[in-house]
């Protein structure tokens, strides 16, 4: 394959703005797809990924278009996926940025496309859903320019659903994307930029030969896995996977090496031959969880089924961590690790639907920095190994560098969001008379907490975010133990800034005391920072408890009714002397 | 004070000696918001057919039967078929001399021409359902009998000298303590020997289920029911069951078998018996019951023989809910322990408090056969 007739590309887009269908043009246009079997979001496998209107995993796809390769390479549409992003990019010369005509460009579409500058990647723009009575191009074009300084008579205007403009935009594809460089001959440099288990392949990998050949059947070095494995197929997905005996450079397409973990070969991986092996490439980054969280069977029986799903999920999905917890309330369960709140409830929702499995979630958290008065730095993401606060010099808490794109109007209500979720502003400027950057500085405890509902329900959805990870700085960041007749409850332990403690506490003291049955006896339910009680409230004792008549015709049900009630008692957690049925605990941490 | 007769005086025979017959009138002419009881408003004319199909599933049973120690007619409302017939259905069956006989029945039926019938036809016993003394709880209740006429039926049965049982229901919707309070000192003034005070319960499938904001509340019946024991207590009646308070020898023989897992047959459609150890139940419609009658065929629809330690779990169960209480070896020393104010231990026995008895659920599940 001649080099010059090769282009890499990227499409990067909001999640709505419309890159799905432009894939889904592209392949009609260029041929790669019977018309017959075309569907819509082609290149959206999981069923998630359709439903939910994005991308988790990626998939990269050939085409021919006028004597030439273009190879798309997708992109995760959210910025828990960042990274995702940054090694696809990689993996490309240029991309398409693709903005709604009718909304703009959106904050982690422009992160994005820096990422990209950054990289020195060719940005051809274009602005989609020109067709829409509401779409405004010229306005969001000028914005463009104004934003990324691509001139506005640079950006294309096209209609992915109507396929309007898509030839020009494949035809700007090849005459301003540079085409890849490299030597065939030079010892294999390959990245890998998205690998994905397949029950009857094991891990299927995307690959793109930066310098060198990738032929089937070399024996193969991972350099980070420090690895070996022997390249049983080697191809291009045309969409249809299609073996090739080599791939040569700045060609894209899989590899299956007889892998059974994606650990082994995850996004920024190089792979290299075993014989004659090559520098790694540059950028290889360990997957870090930013978010945690108790994952518990609603039914304790459920736990080795939760097990087995876990260990299954994680082959396909390296990036989360999962660890045996056992929890007072909640029994036996796994505390897992997420690259965010998406990540977290995709895994969760997969684990559901593909496992058929009932869990209920613990509040999120996030990995606290505690420096100890004995000098030690210990990583808690659990607030139930929080150190005795007499124990604690300091405790530091990961923040964000957030970015937030909104219409002006609405400026003042995500200002004083920022604000209460302990933000610090670091710039608002206005891209124009009508759209603010805000940029602020949040501690990602305060993020997991449904900022982003809140962000899209006080702007109507106007408003994008994107952030990313922006160091640890101390807090006043203290735990608050719920305890139950003076016994914590592991599960609602939660670790707040100490001005939030007092309302977290009178929430789920009152919470609970809807939730918790009465007993024998009366209840405290306190909530306190160390040895302070901050909030209390009381389950009064039961008093009745009693089948009024018990005649002939009652005694079996009596009896029956009995037994049900020794069996429930069997399967309550009993904390503190307290017995509590699991479901109790389930809903509190459901109102949450 | 009533006269009293005789046999009710007598104290109780052995229970190995004892059997009772429970006939079922699954007949009313309203159904009452609580109720989940096989009864029916619009089968009168069943009722012919029906009790005399009774008459013959009794004399079908009969030679299989020791002296019969104790009869309980219940509803429905027995007291709304012709006494007569009623009477009749248990004739093959051979009463024990001195035999507890008592009828259910609704205030407004009550004259002294229908008792003079009952007290002919042998029974010893009568059961108001007068439910509350106040017109706006009765309301509450979807009761239909006049209030006036529980003072009439009480009076009727003084004058043809048949000791009488109240029962009332506590906890209906907009009942006050102070209404309740009127209801037991009302029902006191009547000059029963018996007391039955119930806490409105919500069946499922009744019409008070399918209404919330008139449920019961638990502190309210609690609060109700200390105040029925203090004031029955007061005067004179005793507590010998959670719900069922009586004079000195007028305890009620017949549910006295109920929980002391005594032998019983059941007469009539839904009627539930217990014999040789086993438990069953007859067909729950009139019409199913006297289709099997009249086809000849068993009117029992199903029933189950508990294996020992469930039967004896059981009858720890029922025997907690009376004044005697259970051994107390059937606690664990730590449950006993943990039941602190509600169970009290005399004499190798335990015994509910009066705390216990409206936990007596709590307690029940730490018993152990």
């Amino acid at each position: 394959m001649q080099l010059s007739r090769i282009r890499n590309l990227s499409v990067v887009a909001h999640i709505d703005h419309g890159k799905t269908t432009l894939s889904d043009r592209i392949l009609e246009i260029s041929g790669a797809v019977d018309p017959r079997d075309m569907r819509a979001q082609y290149l959206d496998s999981m069923d998630l990924e359709r439903e939910r209107g994005i991308t988790i995993k990626l998939q990269s796809v050939r085409v021919n278009y006028h004597d030439h390769v273009l190879n798309l390479i997708d992109t995760p549409g959210h910025v828990d996926f960042g990274y995702e992003v940054s090694r696809s990019l990689a993996a490309c010369e240029g991309v398409v940025l693709l903005v709604d005509a009718a909304q703009g460009i959106e904050a982690q579409t422009l992160a994005n496309c820096y990422l990209a500058m950054e990289n020195d990647l060719e940005i051809v723009a274009c602005l989609n859903k020109i067709d829409l009575p509401a779409a405004e191009p010229d306005k969001y074009a000028k914005e463009i320019e104004n934003v990324l300084g691509i001139p506005a008579d640079d950006v294309l205007r096209i209609s992915a659903k109507t396929g309007e403009g898509v030839g020009a935009l494949l035809d700007a594809v090849i005459e301003r994307i540079p085409p890849p460089t490299g030597d065939p001959d030079a010892p294999l440099q390959g990245l890998i930029f998205d690998s994905h288990f397949d029950q009857y392949r094991g891990v299927v990998s995307s690959v793109r030969v930066v310098a060198g050949t990738l032929r089937t059947g070399a024996r193969l070095r991972f350099v980070q896995a420090g690895a070996v494995h022997d390249a049983d197929e080697v191809g291009v997905r045309a969409p249809v996977p299609t073996p090739v005996a080599a791939l040569g450079p700045g060609e894209t397409g899989y590899l299956i090496a007889g892998i059974k973990d994606v650990g082994e070969a995850r996004s920024g991986e190089t792979v290299t031959e075993a014989a004659r092996p090559a520098e790694p490439l540059a950028g290889y980054r360990d997957p870090k969880p930013m978010v945690f969280c108790g994952l518990f069977p609603v039914d304790g029986d459920e736990f080795p089924e939760l097990r087995d799903a876990l260990e299954k999920l994680r082959l396909n999905d390296s990036s989360f961590t999962y660890e045996p917890e056992t929890s007072g309330a909640l029994g036996f369960g796994f505390r897992c690790g997420f690259l965010g709140l998406l990540h977290m409830e995709i895994v969760r929702e997969r684990l559901e639907r593909e496992f058929d499995l009932s869990l209920i979630a613990t509040a999120p958290s996030v990995a606290y920095l505690v420096h100890t008065t004995r000098g030690e730095v210990v990583e808690v993401d659990n607030p139930s190994e929080m150190p005795a606060p007499q124990e604690i010099e300091l405790i530091e808490e990961p923040w964000l560098a957030v970015t937030i794109l909104t219409p002006a109007d609405f400026t003042g209500t995500l200002m004083d969001l920022c604000q209460t979720r302990r933000g610090e502003m670091q710039k608002l400027e206005y891209l124009s008379p009508e759209r603010v950057e805000l940029r602020y500085r949040v501690p990602l405890a305060e993020v997991v907490t449904d900022f982003f509902d809140q962000l899209k329900s006080r702007t109507q959805g106007y408003a994008s975010l994107d952030y990313e990870p922006a160091g640890y700085a101390g807090s006043n960041l203290v735990k608050v133990d719920v305890l139950l007749n003076a016994a914590p409850v592991d599960a609602f332990s939660m670790i707040v800034h100490r001005d939030k403690a007092d309302a977290y506490g009178r929430r789920m003291t009152e919470k609970l005391r809807e939730l918790i049955p009465r007993q024998l006896f009366d209840v405290p339910i306190q909530a306190a920072v160390g040895g302070r009680i901050i909030a209390r409230e009381t389950v009064k004792a039961k008093r009745k408890d009693v089948l009024a008549k018990c005649y002939g015709g009652d005694i079996s049900r009596k009896r029956k009714l009995l037994e049900r009630q020794k069996e429930g008692k069997k399967r309550m957690k009993s904390i503190g002397r307290v017995e509590v049925p699991q479901e109790a605990f389930v809903s509190a941490l459901r109102l949450d | 004070m009533s006269a009293m007769r005789t046999a009710a005086k007598r104290a109780p025979e052995a229970l190995a000696q004892q059997h009772g017959v429970y006939l079922h009138v699954p007949f009313c002419r309203s159904r009452c918001d609580y109720c989940a009881f096989a009864t029916w408003t619009d089968r009168a004319h069943l009722v012919e057919r029906y009790l005399a199909a009774c008459r013959r599933q009794a004399a079908g049973a009969a030679p299989g039967l020791p002296a019969i120690t104790s009869v309980f007619f219940g509803g429905g409302t027995p007291s709304a078929v012709p006494p007569d017939r009623l009477l009749a259905a248990l004739a093959p069956l051979p009463l024990a001399p001195g035999a507890e006989v008592t009828v259910e029945a609704n205030p407004d039926d009550i004259t002294v021409e229908l008792l003079d019938t009952y007290l002919a036809g042998g029974v010893t016993r009568i059961s108001l359902g007068v439910q509350s003394m106040t017109p706006h709880v009765l309301a509450a209740l979807g009761r239909r009998h006049d209030p006036a006429s529980v003072a009439r039926a009480a009076e009727a049965a003084h004058r043809a000298g048949v000791p009488f049982n109240v029962d009332l229901i506590y906890g209906a919707a907009g009942e006050t303590l102070d209404d309740w309070a009127r209801t037991v000192d009302g029902a006191l003034e009547l000059g029963p020997v018996h007391v039955s005070a119930y806490a409105l319960t919500v069946e499922p499938g009744t019409a008070l289920a399918a209404d919330p904001a008139r449920h019961p509340d638990d502190d309210d019946q609690a609060d109700k029911y200390l105040l029925a024991e203090a004031r029955l207590t007061a005067a004179g009646f005793e507590s010998y069951e959670i719900s069922n308070w009586a004079r000195p020898g007028h305890r009620c023989r017949h549910n006295l078998l109920y929980w002391s897992s005594g032998e019983y047959l059941g007469v009539g459609c839904a009627a539930h018996s217990h014999r040789h150890g086993r438990r069953s139940w007859n067909v729950r419609t009139p019409e199913r019951y006297i289709a099997a009658v009249e086809g000849g065929r068993s009117v029992e629809a199903a029933g189950d023989r508990l294996p020992e330690a469930a039967r004896r779990v059981e009858g720890l169960q029922l025997a907690l809910r009376t004044r005697d209480g259970v051994p107390a070896a059937a606690f664990s020393r730590e449950d006993l322990q943990a039941l602190g104010g509600l169970v009290e231990v005399a004499d190798e026995r335990a015994r509910l408090t009066v705390e216990g008895r409206l936990l007596a659920n709590e307690v029940a599940v730490r018993l152990r056969g």
